[in-house]
């Protein structure tokens, strides 16, 4: 950027000659530099010619003084730009300078020794620009540069006819102010601005670019927020995902991992597998039970009946092959009950229904029964019955057993040595578990009980009764359940 | 084995138990309520217990007890044993 003092034009001493004394401040980063008035002369190409009878100028870029005493300076703003050509700018200046009127701020292309043009900028200030008729050399327009115009108080024709060595005044550099005093105000040539101005737009400059710089900085903040935010929500969304899925695995994915490697389940995992696994079953129960239903309602036939029955029979077998499983893994588990509903819990004998109740629930409802089927169907009451009796008593028996195991020795024997006390419930602990062990025996058996009893039952009734039997003992069980959800659904206080 | 086959023979009903097992004792209960008096072997008691033991696993008595023998013959475990009652095929 250059800032260029103010430049003066005026004429030469001859008509082929425009003059021009230019001077200003080339600042850069750091330093500035300052060119010396330049000798206007006739222009052609890009270079400066060294007008005859003026003495060569120097070299602009070197640091000098400045030179005129008599112009007024004023900052403009510079700006270098790259080679042009010349004549659309000095069309410009031209037009501009015959028509009187200011000055456009337009870029000024002034060649400069090395080829590169500078261009300044023209802000004329209307009350000090004043366009002056200048005598354009018809024929050299396009080698003229014209620059804006001054008044020529200090200068004249008269004065211009010699003027070139009076013009030719050096100056200092420092010394603004005493060449405010030759030219006393008088319009300057180029656009003027004021010292202030230059401070200012050097402030401006600097501020702008911070500004910018700012303004930058909090646009890539804001950006950044936004993106990071974005990624959040994302993450969120994510996470409900997968927190869904995980449930739809759960229920699906670990029944289908299961199903392949049952001898695997771990305890807690396989509680869930098998209320899961129970779930299934139960809704694959209640499907063939309506099956059935409609079937006996619309008075199918043997056959038709007898499938379904086998199937719903085939079906008890996979719940009783599925506690099984369980029974070995998380024997409590089943024993907890938990894997049913509430009422149904009520009744709840060894991780299951007691058989002989449900006989007894069907007696009323399978009327008209043979007196064979009578006495069978008796009889498998009382079995069932005794045998529910007596592995009751088993249990009963291996809790006291447990109870008797944990408790002998703790309060130690008198005598005996701290190791031996240790030995002790190290012992008793080892027969605990045994004990413990012997739990699944008794729900197997439990649920085998269960099993022959639906089967015998099964036998000794025709596949019309036995559907009727298995629509009843469902109902029965579903009421159950409707209960629980009745339950759990009260209103409390 | 032999043992097991000689105390089998001996009466109508013999139950081969542990005095530990409670599962024993669910069989043995169903047996009195049965109304019948099996010969109860407890082989946890008996010198021979541990052979007798390994004689009752090689005939499939999984676990090794109880093991029941009715009129000599093997029937089973606990599980054979419930289902035959069921069945009515125990008495």
């Amino acid at each position: 950027m250059y800032y260029f003092l103010s430049s003066r034009f005026f004429f030469g001493p001859s008509n082929f000659y425009w003059y021009f004394s230019l001077s200003f401040f080339a600042a850069s980063e750091k330093e500035y530099w300052c060119l010396t008035a330049l000798r206007l002369w006739r222009l052609t190409g890009a270079d400066w010619l060294v007008p005859q009878g003026v003495k060569e100028p120097r070299n602009p870029f070197q640091k000098a003084h400045l030179s005129t005493t008599f112009i007024t300076w004023h900052w403009c703003r510079v700006q270098i730009c790259t080679v042009g050509t010349s004549d659309q700018h000095y069309s410009v200046f031209n037009s501009a300078i015959a028509s009187g009127q200011p000055f456009p701020s337009v870029c000024n292309h002034i060649y400069t020794s090395d080829k590169t043009t500078t261009s300044f900028t023209i802000n004329p200030s209307a009350t000090q620009v004043e366009s002056q008729r200048l005598h354009l050399e018809s024929g050299q327009q396009k080698n003229i540069v014209a620059i804006s115009i001054g008044n020529t108080d200090n200068w004249g024709e008269s004065n211009m006819a010699d003027a070139s060595p009076r013009t030719d005044i050096s100056t200092d550099a420092e010394t603004d102010e005493k060449y405010q005093g030759f030219d006393s105000g008088k319009s300057i040539v180029v656009a003027p601005s004021d010292s202030s101005d230059r401070s200012k737009s050097n402030l401006d400059q600097k501020t702008l670019r911070r500004l910018a710089q700012n303004r930058e900085a909090a646009r890539k903040s804001r950006l950044r927020k936004k993106a990071y935010v974005q990624q959040l929500e994302s993450s969120r969304l994510k996470l409900t995902q997968l927190e869904q899925e995980l449930q739809r695995a759960r229920q699906q994915g670990i029944f289908i991992s299961s199903s392949g490697d049952q001898s695997h389940s771990m305890g807690g995992n396989g509680a869930m597998t098998f209320d899961v696994e129970y779930s299934r079953w139960l809704e694959e129960h209640n499907r063939q039970i309506n099956e059935l239903r409609t079937a006996v309602n619309s008075h199918a036939g043997d056959a038709e009946l007898r499938i379904i029955v086998d199937g719903v029979m085939a079906h008890y077998d996979e719940i009783f092959r599925l506690k099984s499983n369980i029974a070995k893994a998380d024997v409590f588990h089943l024993l907890s009950g938990m894997w049913k509903t509430p009422a149904e819990r009520c009744f709840l004998w060894l991780g299951g229904f007691r058989s002989s109740e449900l006989l007894k629930l069907l007696v009323n409802q399978l009327e008209p029964l043979t007196e064979q089927q009578l006495l069978g169907i008796g009889n498998l009451q009382q079995s069932s019955q005794q045998a529910e009796d007596a592995l009751s008593q088993g249990m009963e028996a291996l809790q006291q057993s447990l109870a008797e195991t944990l408790s002998t020795g703790s309060l130690g024997s008198s005598g005996s040595s701290g190791t031996g006390n240790v030995a002790n419930y190290m012992g008793q602990m080892a027969m605990a578990m045994g004990k413990l062990g012997t739990l699944e025996g008794f729900i197997c058996q439990a649920d085998n009980l269960r099993q022959q009893t639906l089967q015998q039952m099964h036998r000794i009734l025709t596949t019309r009764q036995s559907a009727r039997a298995l629509l009843a003992i469902h109902d029965y069980f579903s009421r159950l359940r409707a209960l629980s959800s009745l339950w759990l659904a009260r209103p409390r206080e | 084995m032999d043992r097991v086959r000689d105390l089998a023979s001996k009466k109508a009903a013999v139950i081969f138990t542990k005095s530990s097992c409670c599962m024993c004792y669910s069989i043995k209960t169903l047996f009195y309520e049965l109304g019948a008096s099996p010969a109860i072997h407890e082989l946890d008691q008996d010198p021979y217990g541990r052979e007798m033991e390994r004689a009752l696993r090689g005939l499939g008595c999984d676990p090794s007890v109880p093991a029941v023998f009715i009129g000599g013959r093997f029937v089973g475990s606990s599980k054979d044993v419930i289902s035959l009652h069921v069945d009515g095929s125990l008495k």
